[in-house]
């Protein structure tokens, strides 16, 4: 059965998208069917870092309006073929995605695709709201500090009550946090709360825990989902969340540092 | 010289003190601004020296579904009558948030979702002690949301987050850590108290009479404590197992 995942987090710049394309391709190397849509109207991140910025011809939009059908606007992925992206628009109208527009764009994936992944623009407002109102289970991002824990709160109280399954008194939608950009030394000095202390506050099943890695900056600047990076950690801690997400049980790694003073000096 | 600043710095410019005060709540029954320009205007002609000048609570659950922008007209309308709109209550999170940015207070919900026109013949208001069946919450109460129990106690089963604010007209008792805002006894019931597993609060009142965290004891407060009132002072004390 098909299954709509949101990859969420109220706070802007916490890892969505870079969690999306990792997701998505991550699902579609283990052979689902995915399609990973971009929610962010205006901005359209998504492209670039699943590396197919240059053959975006229609977008979210186009096919909403009218103006082109599905298959003219998915982009096939050119390294995993049963991986395909939705692109936003760069239109300046945020208004331009309807409800239901939406939900018929998102009905249409559902029959060719065993998993939809939305990745939704910050914040809780409207693009936010419509990215997650359909959404069997959520991801929601969240960077160890103080903010950024509060917005995903915010946001599992939202997913909660204001988005179709809760409206209409269905099952619950699955919730996993997935804490990015950990960095064990700064948790250590203090300067960052720890996975318990998030994992206390917002009291949802941990799904992973991704380092702070020069490896993602690198992925995106290339084009390539950093799960497929499979030497790198990021990649590799991208790689466990993916699993679990389907139902392994996997050890949690990257939660020490690991390297001695040695390691850290003559380590990349 | 560094003196005087210090003094000056020493002399307390205010103090925070919770008192329950009754507000009118002007209940909007039709989003329809004429209307409601027109009937006002009506009422305040009846009662000028009563209305004029009252501050009022917009009460906005009868018209679901508002806009930020009716909230504008119907702001303007009240006060071009005269009243002084202090805060609406009822309305979506949209709503509540245009008000904020208006400088108007957001108050918890004054009718909640199951409430009940009285069925007729019900009013047999006999001598029958009335015990309202308060509310059991069994989630996480979490940054940002409002739960209100009317006319009794709430038990939420989870944690309350931080930016969270629970509210009830008798006890609250949450099985949680207690990391928000917990307001007991919000009718002035001075009976009331709170009781939690954990007190991280960032504020805790019983009948108005309120604390906020910096004197909460911070560390002190590990383990299952409960909060009452005795005299005018707010006592919170650890339960003995
Ligand atoms: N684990 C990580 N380690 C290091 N840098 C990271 C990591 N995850 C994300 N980043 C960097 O953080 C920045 C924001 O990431 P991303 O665009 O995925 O966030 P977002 O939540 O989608 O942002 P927005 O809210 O603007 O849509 C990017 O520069 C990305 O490379
Ligand atoms: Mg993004």
């Amino acid at each position: 059965m098909s299954k709509i995942v949101v990859v969420t987090s109220g706070k802007g710049g916490v890892g969505k998208t870079t969690t999306s394309a990792a997701f998505a391709a991550g699902l579609a190397k283990r052979g689902f069917r995915t399609v990973v849509v971009d929610f962010d109207v205006g901005l359209r991140n998504l492209d670039l870092i699943m590396g197919c910025e240059r053959r975006v011809v229609y977008d979210f939009v186009n096919v909403i309006n009218g103006d082109a059908n599905l298959n003219q606007a998915l982009i096939k992925d050119k390294r995993l073929d049963n991986l395909c992206i939705l692109p936003a628009s760069q239109t300046r109208d945020k208004d331009a995605l309807t409800q239901e527009g939406v939900e018929k764009v998102l009905d249409e994936l559902r029959e060719s695709f065993d998993y939809v992944v939305c990745d939704s623009p910050a914040g809780i407002e409207r693009g936010a709201m419509l990215a997650a109102y359909y959404c069997d289970e959520a991801v929601v991002v969240t960077n160890p500090e103080v903010s950024s824990v509060r917005d995903s709160d915010r946001m599992l109280g939202l997913l909660a009550s204001k988005t179709r399954r809760a409206e209409r008194g269905e099952e619950p939608i699955r919730e996993h946090l997935l804490l990015t950009r950990y960095s064990p030394q700064r948790v250590d000095k203090g300067e960052m709360l720890s996975v318990d202390d998030v994992r206390e506050i917002l009291a949802i099943e941990l799904l992973g825990v991704i380092p702070e890695s020069q490896a993602v900056l690198q992925a995106s600047n290339a084009g390539v989902p950093v799960v497929l990076e499979e030497s790198t950690d990021a990649g590799q801690a991208y790689d466990d969340a993916v699993a679990r997400f389907l139902g392994e049980e996997r050890e949690h790694r990257f939660l020490v540092e690991k390297r001695g003073f040695l390691g850290r000096l003559f380590g990349g | 010289m560094a003196s005087t600043v210090g003094s000056v710095e020493q002399a307390a410019a205010f103090e925070l003190k919770g008192r329950m005060a009754t507000l009118t709540v002007l209940r909007l029954l039709t989003p329809d601004n004429d209307t409601l320009n027109r009937q006002l205007e009506a009422k305040v002609a009846e009662a000028p020296s009563m209305l004029r000048g009252l501050p009022v609570v917009l009460e906005l659950s009868a018209v679901a579904g508002a806009s930020a922008d009716q909230l504008a007209l119907w702001l303007e309308t009240v006060r071009g009558q005269g009243l002084v709109p202090v805060g609406i209550s009822g309305a979506g999170e949209d709503v509540a948030t245009a008000a904020r940015e208006r400088g108007i207070g957001v108050f918890p919900e004054l009718f909640g979702g199951e409430r009940q026109s009285p069925k007729p013949g019900s009013s047999r208001r006999s001598a029958e002690p009335e015990v309202l069946p308060g509310r059991v919450i069994d989630q996480p109460v979490r940054s940002g949301q409002q739960v209100y129990a009317r006319g009794g106690d709430l038990v939420v089963l989870a944690s309350v987050s931080p930016g969270a604010e629970v509210l009830a007209d008798g006890n609250i008792h949450v099985y949680g850590t207690l990391r928000g805002r917990a307001l007991a006894g919000v009718q002035g019931n001075r009976e009331a108290r709170i009781f939690c597993r954990s007190l991280r609060a960032e504020l805790v009142s019983i009948a108005g009479q309120y604390q906020l965290s910096e004197h909460l004891g911070g560390d002190g407060a590990e383990g299952p404590v409960q909060v009452y009132l005795e005299d005018e002072a707010l006592c919170i004390v650890p339960l003995e197992a």
